[in-house]
């Protein structure tokens, strides 16, 4: 009997990522989730740009790519369209945090019925390794050589507890994948937050605390550890906001 | 009993465009185009349409990329410094072939300028706005009938050549009441087989999309396009001539301009002076017969404009410079009398 | 109790050496191979242990290119 393979709903094509890179983990996962669902067929996906901007090319579900930040705008506009079919955007952290935080902020406020997998690994990985909204203070970033100082650069964001302060959102969830453990949590996670679109609940999003082991500066194994030790305490894993079943961190 | 109805001009933008199929709308409150949005607040609900105050110009201009992608008629409106927000929006539409169609109801610039007309965006509109090579089919009403319109027309050809449309008006027009005739006959939309409506696990995945990494085939892109853009040229030029079969002195003018400018040009006709209007319905592809045909006979162009010289530069291009071409202009929101206008035919005959 | 079996199969020239299978696999069954260099240029993943594969499925889960495909039969 067949364990694991390829899901369905990514096509077997290779994915360009860096050795090591979390991203097609989370692919895996939002594939599987879509796969269980039975949701292929009427699902869209917006693809930002970032390291993942070419996501476009490996789910098997129609696909927009959208302008930097804007995807919760695009979603809405294709949730609007059409509010039978499903509708997920796949953002990273410069892409939902810093451009794209009025889309992010009011898409949320507005409890727009989508799914939004925020992947958080605290750096700009497809521009060579810049600082992110999220990047830790004393982090060495290209655009922050010195470290991250608070007195020029303030203090990185944490979304999920940022918008969990809305009325708006259904439901806000931070989850990892640097272990078997994690990644079977953050699994139930996104299908939680699929299953939340279908059922009309609302604005679910998932926060995946990821890594950039290029850019950091690190094998991909050290950038496991890295998030265990360094990004997991100030990015608490958790639920921060679960509407239907009132709990809250 | 007429059909017609007095209506702002704003106003029939939205109700024309509700004619045409148009079931979305996404905007921001900007003076002197807010009817626009309050309309469709009031309307859209009624018919189980979208209407959504976005959170931004920006967002507006996003979410109308996120419906055509879904292949639906959509919409957004705007005033000349949202515009310029939504100048990123337009270039990923026309990148990514969408049609929509942008309103933009002009004001004084630049920067947040003022609130009264102006056509001050001409370049913007006709050169693009955005970023990189493409144009936007413009339509430029000078009446409220006009105003709606072109608003249906903006929809068909967007939807026939796979682009998007702006009607470009102007303070004046959108405040204006005029008797509106609604009753269009609508050109349906066509099959959008590209559009991202879900696979149905029934087809290859549709990828809506401006990127493109690989130079050979970006070119390629690039020129399909604008093969595209020829067709529009040859099929879709609209313009209005009057009095031009033996005018010696020729304004042109689009908008308010034209409107001001065919008293004018009445008045000289008065005093014996051959003087004729051309005046431009789509400002994009520009009308270049007319002129061409007019250098012929004619000693001057006077350009009147609401801004500090746009068109103009199309109307030489158009003549060829082979006559002088002249500037009739006001700005920051004034529009000129057609007093202003008279004198300077008069003084272009003498 | 049961006892399962693995079988694992690889798309070897997609791997990117990147070991996260190898570490997390809990009988040490994987490595990359360093005699070997794929169309990637990359040593890619084997089986150096298959016989004491499990079938877990936990290199499967971790790989981030869908490398490995695991089946399991009972003994």
């Amino acid at each position: 009997m067949v364990v694991y393979d390829k899901p369905h709903a990514l096509l077997d094509v290779p994915l360009h990522y860096c050795p090591g890179c979390l991203h097609g983990v989370v692919h895996k996962l939002v594939a599987e989730v879509i796969d269980e669902l039975g949701i292929e067929g009427k699902t869209i996906g917006i693809a930002p740009v970032g390291c993942s901007v070419m996501a476009y090319d490996y789910f098997a579900c129609d696909m927009i790519e959208a302008a930097h930040g804007r995807a919760p705008a695009v979603a809405t506009g294709v949730k609007r369209a059409d509010p039978s079919k499903v509708v997920f955007t796949y953002q990273g952290d410069g892409d939902l945090a810093s451009i794209g935080m009025a889309e992010t902020v009011h898409a949320a406020a507005r409890n727009e019925n989508i799914t939004v997998i925020f992947i958080n690994n605290a750096i700009y990985g497809m521009t060579g390794g810049q600082m992110a909204p999220t990047s830790l203070v004393g982090q060495v970033t290209q655009t922050s050589p010195y470290g991250r100082d608070p007195k020029l650069c303030g203090y990185p964001i944490r979304v999920c507890e940022l918008l969990s302060e809305l009325e708006g959102p259904e439901y806000l969830e931070r989850v990892t994948v640097n272990s078997i453990q994690h990644i079977r949590a953050a699994k139930k996670a996104i299908k939680k937050a699929f299953q939340n679109q279908i059922d009309g609940k609302g604005f679910s999003l998932i926060e995946v605390v990821s890594s950039c082991p290029t850019n950091w500066g690190m094998t991909p194994q050290n950038a496991l550890k890295w998030i265990e030790e360094k990004m997991l305490p100030y990015y608490p894993l958790g639920v921060y906001k679960d509407r239907s079943n009132g709990e809250v961190k | 009993m007429s059909d017609k109805v007095l209506m702002k001009g704003n106003e029939a933008i939205a109700e024309a465009a509700i004619k045409a199929g148009c079931r979305h709308y996404f905007g921001y409150p900007i003076t002197p185009q807010t009817e626009v949005a309050a309309y469709m607040a009031k309307r859209m609900p009624k018919i189980g349409g979208t209407f959504l105050q976005a959170e931004s110009e920006i967002a507006a201009i996003n979410m109308v990329y996120g419906v055509a992608s879904a292949g639906l008629r959509v919409m957004t409106s705007s005033s000349s410094p949202g515009i310029s927000l939504k100048g990123e929006g337009i270039s990923y539409l026309a990148g990514a072939d969408l049609p929509a169609l942008v309103v933009n109801v002009q004001r004084g610039g630049p920067g947040l300028g003022g609130i009264q007309p102006s056509q001050s965006d001409y370049f913007q509109s006709t050169r693009g706005g955005g970023h990189g090579d493409y144009h936007m089919i413009v339509l430029a009403p000078s009446s409220v009938q006009e105003m709606a319109e072109m608003t249906v027309k903006a929809f068909e050809l967007a939807d026939k050549y796979r682009m998007t449309a702006m009607v470009l008006a102007d303070g004046t027009m959108g405040q204006m009441m005029e008797p509106v005739d609604l009753n269009f006959e609508v050109t349906p939309p066509p099959e959008k087989p590209w559009a991202t409506t879900g696979t149905e696990m029934k087809r290859k995945h549709n990828i809506v999309n401006s990127l493109s990494l690989v130079p050979e085939e970006l070119e390629k892109l690039n020129f399909a396009r604008f093969e595209r853009y020829e067709q529009v040229k040859k099929n879709e030029t609209m313009w209005e001539e009057y009095m031009m079969d033996d005018a010696e002195i020729a304004i042109a003018a689009f908008g308010i301009a034209a409107r001001v400018s065919k008293n004018a040009v009445n008045e000289a006709r008065k005093r014996g002076i051959k003087a004729g209007l051309i005046r431009p319905i789509t400002l994009w592809p520009f009308p270049d017969a007319p002129f061409k045909k007019a250098a012929t006979h004619v000693k001057q162009f006077i350009s009147v404009e609401l801004n500090m010289g746009q068109m103009i530069e199309d109307v030489r291009l158009a003549s060829e410079c082979k006559v002088p071409v002249t500037l009739c202009n006001r700005v920051g929101g004034m529009i000129p009398s057609p007093e202003q206008v008279l004198d300077a035919i008069v003084k272009a005959s003498k | 109790m049961a006892k399962f079996i693995g079988k694992l199969t690889f798309r070897t020239d997609n791997c990117k050496g990147c070991g996260l299978c190898v570490d997390v696999c809990p009988m040490k069954v994987l490595c990359l191979a360093s005699d070997k260099i794929n169309k990637r240029g990359h040593h890619p993943v084997e089986a150096a242990y298959p016989e004491k594969c499990i079938g877990c499925g936990s290199c499967a889960i971790m790989c981030p290119d869908f490398i490995i495909t695991v089946e399991k039969e009972e003994i």
